[in-house]
């Protein structure tokens, strides 16, 4: 809160010494007696129409929603407890393949946990113990071997963390077995090209594919790290807030990538902006300290939320 | 207005604070610019000292540092001359006929060599385990204070409990064996594999900084493609940390050339390479000799030889490697600064 008597006092100050001879601008004071009314434009701020109920702006900024495939992933009653707190309780989700599935939640809802379920990162913590099934494909993930279960469910993090080395070796990388016969250079070019091409990153470092990775720009590095996790030709891609790190331009590339990705491979998205997940998902799960709140087709979750607690979340009332 | 309003003249305004007016009596005389910097003259007492004592330290250190050099050069070239670089030593009093001092000069490659050659595979894997296992945590903290204690250890400890080691029945065959079966215990290979102890605790914490700076969603990311624990670490973690290694290893070397302990009590300290037995290379590593360190020792006027100015050329050339190494740190250290990990997290920004 403002200190009417130093506000005064500072407006004082500044009225009365001119600097250069130009009249700075008067301080103006910030009432808070009503609420502000914030004019958005129309189609940056999706939710913002949803909430004046007008959805046919919004529906047509966003590109179309994807046609569902088969079921990749199954995640039934999943918990996910560290120590003694319970992370996630009960969790039931589908992932199909050919569309995106968006986890939104305020932080600390264990949505972050869930996805790192998903192709076994939790189990890296010590501390951390999972209850329920995964399947992929019909099978147990637990009775797959861990780095083949991880090769088919890549993820792509938060921070844009390619390795030091080449370009080029990165996504050579995710390809080279771990046996002791590395393969050569030319017999990997072509599978590395092409998932740089799918990355959509291709064309600006094709000439320059032995440069140290981490002399790219944010954006480029974390469409190089989505590479790295195509290589392997992974049958679920997750993504672990790709776009925080990165300025508006990025993101913007990196979500038309995803509704790209999303034709060939099924895609788990964690995301704290609720636009992005308007944007990409063709279905949103909303969880709630650990547990998973509603879950739904995405138009009908920003929509016409059945929860109470989804409601007041994409209004903005906590988060 | 939403603003709670104080209580209203329940307390009286405190009168002010009676500060001391800052020294310096500013107000004679018309201020030249308008910008006036901090002035010292507005510190305390206490803080004025404290901030002399802070450069005095600064120029004294530098000082010392350029007079050894400039001391040490002066008198080193003074008695430097190239053939004292390529001829060996001779016990002589007769300083004409003494030789050079290649043997030395040898000697301190050599054990510095051997030295580093056994301590960073060794530091590598203990710094690797500590951070990447490092379960049970018992078992790391002892390896953490193992090491401790032999970054701690006086070097002529360390010799003398080598030398105790050595002259074990089982180690005969790094060093000369009597007739009678008793072990000499005096080798390059000897003295070297104690020199490694000196070197080792410089490497191992290196390594261990430069891992533990890697962030952990780097490891997740090489997880995440579906490689093991041993093909991140050998492919992603280690490559990473190289900058680290080398900085450790420059640092030990100058370390061990420098160390003089070791040499005097396992290498013999002779004034020549005395090589031992038939086997060619090997026959070196399992005789004696004497570093640029113990020549210096044995020509100064302390030590049997008592030609000082041998000892400054020695101790001269001895400096420039020391100097040398200690360049190639900071060459490291900013080379790897550029292309390490911490320029992708200031990317990421």
């Amino acid at each position: 809160m403002i200190d009417p008597h130093e506000s005064t006092a500072r407006q004082q100050h500044v009225t009365s010494e001119p600097a250069n001879g130009v009249m700075p601008p008067p301080v103006r004071r910030i009432t808070l007696d009503r609420q502000p009314t914030v004019a958005l434009p129309p189609s940056q701020d999706a939710v913002a129409i949803a909430n004046a109920g007008d959805r046919s702006l919004a529906a047509a900024a966003r590109p179309a929603r994807g046609i569902a495939g088969p079921e990749r992933m199954t995640i039934d009653g999943l918990s996910v407890y560290y120590g003694d707190n319970h992370a996630v309780k009960n969790v039931s989700l589908p992932i199909r393949q050919g569309e995106v599935l968006a986890l939104i939640g305020p932080s600390g809802c264990g949505k972050t946990t869930l996805l790192r379920t998903l192709n076994r990162l939790t189990e890296l913590t010590g501390s951390a113990r999972r209850e329920g099934l995964i399947t992929l494909d019909g099978e147990d993930i637990d009775s797959l071997e861990v780095t083949e279960h991880r090769r088919r469910v890549s993820m792509v993090f938060q921070q844009p963390n390619p390795f030091p080395m080449s370009v080029f070796d990165n996504v050579a990388y995710a390809l080279r077995e771990q046996g002791s016969k590395r393969p050569k250079k030319k017999v990997l070019e072509p599978y590395v090209v092409d998932a740089l091409q799918r990355a959509g990153l291709y064309d600006e470092v094709s000439s320059n594919l032995d440069h140290p990775a981490l002399r790219l720009s944010g954006g480029q590095q974390q469409r190089l790290c989505i590479a790295r996790a195509l290589a392997a030709r992974p049958e679920v891609l997750l993504m672990d807030e790709p776009c925080s790190a990165l300025d508006p331009k990025s993101t913007n590339v990196i979500e038309e990538l995803i509704v790209e990705l999303r034709k060939e491979l099924a895609i788990v998205i964690v995301t704290h902006n609720l636009q992005q997940a308007y944007r990409v998902g063709d279905h949103v799960a909303f969880m709630y300290l650990g547990d998973l709140v509603e879950y739904g087709p995405t138009d009908q979750v920003f929509d016409n939320p059945q929860a109470a607690r989804t409601r007041d979340y994409i209004g903005g009332a906590f988060g | 207005m939403a603003v709670p309003t104080r209580p209203a003249a329940s307390t009286p305004p405190l009168p002010p604070l009676p500060l001391p007016r800052s020294p310096g009596g500013r107000q004679g005389k018309p201020p030249k610019k308008r910008r006036v910097n901090e002035s010292v003259r507005t510190w305390r007492l206490t803080d004025r000292i404290g901030y002399v004592m802070m450069w005095a330290a600064g120029l004294l250190l530098c000082a010392i540092g350029i007079g050894i050099l400039v001391y040490m050069a002066f008198k080193g070239l003074q008695y430097l001359r190239p053939d004292l670089l390529f001829s060996s030593p001779t016990a002589d009093v007769d300083q004409s006929k003494s030789g050079g001092f290649l043997d030395p000069l040898l000697g301190t490659v050599l054990i510095t060599l051997i030295g580093i050659t056994i301590a960073t595979p060794i530091a590598i894997a203990a710094a690797t385990w500590i951070v990447e296992y490092g379960r049970p945590t018992w078992l790391a903290r002892l390896i953490d204070s193992g090491i401790e204690i032999i970054a701690g250890t006086p070097d002529i400890v360390i010799a003398l409990f080598g030398l105790v080691l050595f002259q074990q029945g089982i180690f005969g065959w790094m060093s000369f064996t009597a007739a009678g079966g008793a072990v000499f215990g005096r080798s390059f290979l000897t003295a070297g594999a104690m020199m490694s102890l000196i070197a080792l605790p410089m490497v191992f914490a290196a390594t261990r900084e430069g891992l533990q700076s890697i962030p952990a969603h780097v490891r997740e990311a090489s997880y995440a493609l579906g490689k093991t624990k041993a093909a991140t670490i050998r492919r992603v973690l280690l490559p990473s940390v190289k900058a680290n290694i080398s900085t450790g290893a420059a640092l030990g070397m100058g370390r061990i050339a420098g160390d003089t302990a070791i040499i005097v009590v396992l290498l013999g300290a002779s004034l020549t390479l005395d090589p031992e037995g038939s086997v060619p290379g090997l026959n070196v590593l399992k005789g004696t000799g004497g570093t640029l360190t113990s020549y210096v020792y044995n020509n100064s006027p302390a030590g049997e030889g008592n030609a000082p100015q041998k000892a400054y050329a020695a101790a001269f050339v001895l400096l420039l490697i020391v100097l040398a190494l200690n360049f190639a740190v900071d060459l490291i250290a900013r080379s790897g600064a550029k292309t390490g990990l911490e320029t992708s997290r200031l990317g990421a920004r």
